[in-house]
């Protein structure tokens, strides 16, 4: 029990952290939203090579696991992995097979979600 | 020898064309702000029973202009011209929604400055013997622009506190050679001004030294005195537009801070979550055609100038990272035909 | 008139007139939503693994239910209100995601089912999917560079 909430409790600290990093950065340098995100995958991918991520992932749980960097970090374990299996082949098929179920679930839900509502406004 | 023109860029009205009716269309926001009652109409549906957001732009002009005319008790075939624009790529809003009208029809652009770009042309139509009346109209609606010019709708993002707010909404202006008033008695017609600011969420910043350089030229081309105007009134500064006006005209010795208004300002109450002000083609139309037609009409302004503004990016120039080109156009209203002069 | 100002002194001045966001609300509230968002997930994670699924495929079926998530609030008109008050707070976590891409599949269906649902869908999370996969495909080369 008391386990659980301790991981629960690193959950929140870590993904909390990850995302206000994210707001410093765009209320601080302008960046926009889009180019948060694309540095948040790529350092994801790459502190995951560099076996950075991995450390983060096991104190953190989802708090490192849900933010972009965690999609960054299932890419690259991906392709580590697949890489380790059938050589360099891995490293084009690894990345989207560990994040299949992810971007097949986004499209699919919001091509419904497309059809069933229409845009509304901020009011 | 050209006998209009006093000075650099400013036109003297020969027989100045009257304003003989305005009117106006909003949105649910715009019709809960503080100049809701000076409204011709209120829609509180953004689609309009429209089935995209720019069908819905189109409607508000096409019934704004069918609106004015009506207003001014004019057949749609005693109309010379209609000289309309808008924000939307190839100016679709205008040209959608005048399609119907039958009438000789310019289209013009000058982002949010286009209103007063049209006023120019029209008066100048009238002064010069080209027509007798013309209709000037603009329109801009926030939907549309939110997903021409940043993101979809839905989209979780936040506004920094310099962004501004685009008005649903369209005015339109009947502009006639004959008519009892307020009539436009000269005009400054804005060079673009480039100060090198990219940041198209402070786009006040961007054009108040557009602003700036209009309403220099006008009293430097007009030698008026600068507290001729009981109210000098740009289109969509926004808060931070309008301080730093302000700034620039008192360091050039124009020190008319009190007299300063704007309609980016004047149309939203502050609490309704606008950040710096409203902005866009519809927001100096419908509050010149609501609010200040309304005062002038009733003698609570007896002369004004009106200055909107306009940022000249497009989301092409924002993404090849270009600074944001502005104008503003200067349009004299006065109560009385002979000014001063 | 008188240029009183360069264009560089000019964004000196804008930058010192203009208001800055408030940035430790902001970071407070992105700290805030970010969190619960991941306990959330990780309330899934804990659940999908406690119904006998390894840590694999519970991951990827926490994925799926957050996503779903994320896109049924954006298509209840809530994810962009969750937006304007948490900033990254919502756009970080993989909800932030699919509200990403769900948004632009609605807002451009007024362009039909082909080229506006279809090709719009991507506007705002193909850069994501673009640096993504690519590093990704970089880094598993130097891993097999390295190997052998």
């Amino acid at each position: 029990m008391r386990e659980t909430i301790i991981q629960y409790i690193n959950a929140f600290v870590a993904g909390g952290l990850i995302c206000a990093v994210g707001q410093v950065l765009i209320d601080k340098t302008k960046l926009t939203p889009a180019r948060i995100l694309v540095l948040f995958v790529s350092l994801g991918v790459v502190l995951t090579g560099l076996g950075v991520y991995e450390k983060i992932v096991e104190v953190g749980g989802a708090g490192a696991t849900i933010p972009l960097t965690g999609f960054g970090y299932n890419l690259a374990k991906g392709a580590f992995r697949d890489v380790d299996k059938y050589g360099l082949l891995g490293a084009f098929t690894g990345g989207i097979r560990a994040t299949a179920a992810g971007i097949a679930a986004a499209v699919f839900f919001s091509f419904l979600a497309a059809l069933a509502v229409k845009p509304r406004a901020k009011t | 020898m050209i006998e209009k023109k006093t000075g650099r860029q400013t036109f003297q009205m020969q027989h100045p064309p009257s304003i003989n009716a305005t009117a106006s269309i909003v949105g649910p926001k715009e019709g809960k702000g503080p100049l809701a009652g000076y409204f011709d109409q209120t829609v509180d549906d953004e689609f309009w029973g429209e089935k995209s957001w720019e069908k819905a732009e189109s409607k508000f002009m096409r019934e704004v202009l069918s609106k004015v005319i009506a207003k001014a008790s004019l057949p749609m075939d005693a109309l010379d011209f209609v000289i309309a624009g808008d924000l939307l790529n190839q100016c679709i809003a205008a040209n959608f929604g005048i399609r119907e009208s039958n009438v000789p029809f310019f289209g013009v652009y000058g982002a949010c400055s286009t209103i007063g770009e049209a006023m120019q042309i029209g008066a100048m139509l009238i002064d010069g013997g080209f027509a007798f009346n013309v209709a000037c109209l603009t329109s801009s609606h926030f939907c549309s622009a939110e997903k021409q010019f940043r993101f979809p709708l839905e989209l979780g993002s936040q506004r920094p506190p310099t962004a501004q707010w685009t008005v649903t909404g369209s005015g339109g202006i009947i502009l006639s050679a004959e008519g009892d008033g307020p009539y436009i008695t000269r005009i400054t017609t804005g060079k673009i001004v480039d100060m090198g600011i990219k940041d198209q969420n402070n786009m006040g910043a961007a054009m108040a030294p557009a602003a700036a350089d209009t309403i220099f030229a006008h009293f430097q081309d007009t030698g008026l005195p600068h507290d001729y105007y009981d109210m000098v009134v740009t289109g969509d500064l926004g808060m931070v537009g309008k301080h730093i006006l302000e700034d620039i005209l008192s360091s050039n010795g124009i020190h008319i801070g009190s007299l300063l208004n704007d309609c980016g300002l004047m149309i939203y109450d502050m609490k309704q979550d606008v950040h710096a002000g409203g902005s866009g083609c519809g927001c100096a139309a419908t509050v010149f055609a609501g609010y200040l037609h309304d005062r002038m009409k009733k003698g609570k302004l007896e002369r004004i100038l009106f200055v909107p503004t306009g940022a000249l990016l497009s989301p092409t120039s924002v993404q090849q990272g270009e600074t944001i080109p502005c104008i503003a156009h200067a349009v004299a209203i006065e109560n009385s035909k002979g000014g001063t002069q | 008139m008188q240029q009183v100002m360069t264009r560089d002194e000019y964004r000196k001045y804008v930058d010192k007139v203009s208001p800055n966001s408030r940035t430790l609300r902001n970071t407070l509230r992105a700290f805030m939503v970010g969190g619960v968002i991941c306990v959330i997930g990780q309330f899934f994670l804990n659940s999908f693994k406690n119904m006998g699924l390894n840590q694999e495929t519970a991951g990827s079926v926490t994925s799926i239910v957050m996503i779903l998530l994320g896109v049924t609030l954006t298509a209840l008109n809530l994810y962009d209100d969750l937006g304007r008050f948490a900033g990254a707070g919502s756009i970080v976590p993989i909800t932030g995601f699919a509200n990403s891409i769900a948004s632009p599949a609605i807002e451009y269906k007024s362009e039909g089912y082909v080229l506006g649902i279809g090709a719009r869908m991507f506007l705002v999370a193909g850069p994501v999917l673009v640096y993504g996969i690519s590093v990704s495909i970089i880094v598993g080369i130097i891993r097999f560079l390295l190997k052998s």
